[in-house]
């Protein structure tokens, strides 16, 4: 049971416990424990804030990816009034790493896209891990295209560890498929909100997070490297992923800091799961506001300020030409 | 060192079969070895004198710098080290050049300093050479030589391959060419950004063509991949490229692909 939580929210799931062992004695032996029982309540609230309040980079990461997190169709399924998912590639198959389709969003129709984890061993696997292949990107690129022709804005999901990492996907063109996607997002003339709901993590995460605006949920990660391999290659070490992912400036509040991302959408106490419908009224809201936003804008000046957002995205020493940078000046 | 000037008892060994070739052929061949075809891997200067007319190369914004936007360790170290090793600033070298005439934007990655890894200035220099383009309409071409995205700019690096293949789409809207030429290796982010995105996509032969490493896929997938994973040849029969160029054709190839189809 505990390992269906994370090593640092132990502390709370031992208290919730408690609580309910106290809630099941006052029912079986007719007694009242209200105020132990709020006494709990409370020492919880204070642990959560404790916990949750600053949360170091590799904690951010684990809660990412916890397994309780909720994925794509989780909020898909909250947040949409109505939902048809479509299917395929129309080339090769149908990859169920990624989800897109249709949907109603706070009476709008809007295309949504999105990776999608799965629940247990076997959905994990059929969904593997959220990583896409070359059709899962294909199959988003297409409902994307679609979405323009309808004049429908569209809502990107990320959360993957990366793209899918298979002898196969390199032989139907990963590499093209996410560089594909990136061209045809950047000139998309209709309004792409992206949402990095758990793991953004290197080129399967860009490959669906080229739009308008970018939010992060506030316990997500956006990174160009998993913190593990970061670490193989730094420091040879895998277990360093710790340190890597202080290194990397991968959360939320880094990528705010570096105009990498938009917004932060703050999660309720303790995470996104443990407590979904309060989650997705804040992202709603946060949703709608872009859409609206975003949907005043004509089409054309729509893809040039898109492509001014990530333009000016960089960071580089630039002397003009005639005036030479402090390093070149000689005899000091 | 002028090509007259070494001695021709002067050897060099081919660091793909360990053959002892007479130095001075070997470089009259471009560093490929005349056994067996090893194309050795080129800094971006050498590279661009390889592709140009003699004298028409005038290098663009050769100033940019990189910075240290994460403090992450060990970062101007390497970076310093490598300005050394390669007298660049970075790890990619842009300009105008002419191929037989024909005025080109023309980029070069260097594996040579770090990797040939793309940051922020990698990112910036793509992006400006294919603005560059647009504005003048001439056609440009990119040879890529890189381990992918530079990990010591963390989001910076990911956010180059966004800008990168955003500046590919108003070159292809406006009709002009771009061609993507793949050296050894071309391989991650920049393989999985402009790379990827030319109107024809060039690879030198043997050239290590993919998203991630083999080692990496062997080891998670728990399989042992063929030798040819993943090489330019493995790439062409998965109809990733439109051909496999030796290195003395490069040239005449870019040249006559651009005549067909602009003139």
């Amino acid at each position: 049971m505990l390992s269906r939580w994370l090593p640092l929210e132990k502390p709370l799931v031992e208290i919730e416990e408690q609580i309910e062992e106290l809630k099941r004695l006052a029912v079986r032996e007719n007694m009242d424990l209200s105020d132990k029982i709020a006494r709990l309540e409370d020492r919880k609230r204070a642990a959560m804030q404790d916990i949750f309040q600053d949360l170091t980079p590799w904690e951010k990461v684990q809660m990412a990816r916890h397994p309780k997190r909720p994925y794509a169709l989780d909020y898909i399924g909250a947040l949409c009034s109505e939902w048809v998912e479509l299917r395929g590639d129309r080339a090769y198959g149908d990859d169920r790493a990624i989800v897109a389709g249709l949907g109603r969003f706070n009476g709008r129709a809007v295309a949504i896209i999105g990776n999608q984890k799965g629940r247990d061993t076997k959905e994990r696997q059929e969904r593997n891990f959220g990583q896409a292949s070359p059709e899962g990107l294909r199959k988003a690129q297409r409902v994307m295209e679609l979405a323009a022709r309808y004049k429908r804005p569209v809502i990107s999901f990320v959360d993957t560890p990366g793209a899918a990492c298979t002898p196969e996907a390199e032989e139907r063109g990963i590499s093209e498929a996410i560089a594909r996607n990136q061209l045809v997002m950047s000139q998309l003339p209709v309004p792409i909100v992206i949402v990095i709901t758990g793991e953004g993590c290197s080129g399967g995460a860009i490959a669906l997070a080229v739009g308008d605006r970018v939010m992060m949920l506030e316990h997500s990660y956006y990174s160009v490297i998993a913190p593990e391999a970061c670490a193989s290659i730094l420091y040879r070490d895998p277990t360093k992923a710790e340190d890597s992912a202080e290194a990397l400036k991968i959360t939320a509040q880094d990528a705010l800091r570096m105009n990498v991302i938009e917004e932060i959408v703050p999660e309720p106490l303790g995470g996104a799961h443990r407590n979904l419908g309060r989650m997705c009224l804040t992202l709603g809201e946060a949703l709608d506001r872009a859409l609206s936003e975003l949907s005043a804008l004509p089409p054309h000046e729509l893809v040039e300020r898109r492509y001014r957002r990530f333009r000016c995205l960089g960071a580089i020493e630039d002397y003009p030409p005639d005036v030479a940078a402090p390093q070149d000046t000689p005899g000091e | 060192m002028r090509l007259d000037e070494i001695p021709d008892d002067l050897m060099t060994k081919c660091d793909g079969c360990g053959a002892l070739l007479v130095t001075k052929s070997w470089l009259r061949d471009f560093k490929v070895c005349s056994r067996c075809g090893h194309h050795t891997r080129l800094p971006a200067h050498e590279r661009i004198e390889l592709l140009c007319d003699d004298g028409s190369f005038e290098e663009w914004e050769a100033h940019l710098a990189p910075r240290d936007p994460l403090g992450f360790p060990g970062y101007e170290g390497k970076r310093t080290a490598a300005q050394l090793k390669t007298h660049l600033k970075d790890s990619c070298v842009v300009g105008r050049a002419r191929i037989e005439g024909r005025p080109v934007a023309l980029g070069a990655s260097d594996f040579a300093f770090m990797g040939g890894s793309m940051g922020s200035v990698f990112g910036e220099k793509i992006t400006r050479l294919l603005e560059r383009a647009l504005h003048e309409r001439i056609p440009a071409i990119t040879v890529t030589s890189t381990g992918g995205a530079r990990m010591q700019e963390g989001l910076m690096s990911l956010m180059q391959m966004a800008k990168t293949s955003a500046a590919v789409a108003r070159l292809q809207a406006a009709r002009v060419p771009f061609i993507s030429v793949l050296s050894d290796p071309s391989t991650a982010g920049v393989q999985a950004s402009f790379a990827s995105l030319g109107d024809l996509i060039i690879a030198e032969p043997g050239a290590l063509i993919g998203f991630t490493g083999a080692r990496v896929i062997e080891q998670t997938m728990k399989i042992k991949l063929p030798k040819d994973f993943q090489s330019a040849e493995f790439q062409m029969a998965h109809g990733q490229l439109d051909m496999i160029v030796p290195r003395a054709k490069l040239r005449e190839t870019l040249a006559q692909t651009l005549g067909l189809l602009l003139d």
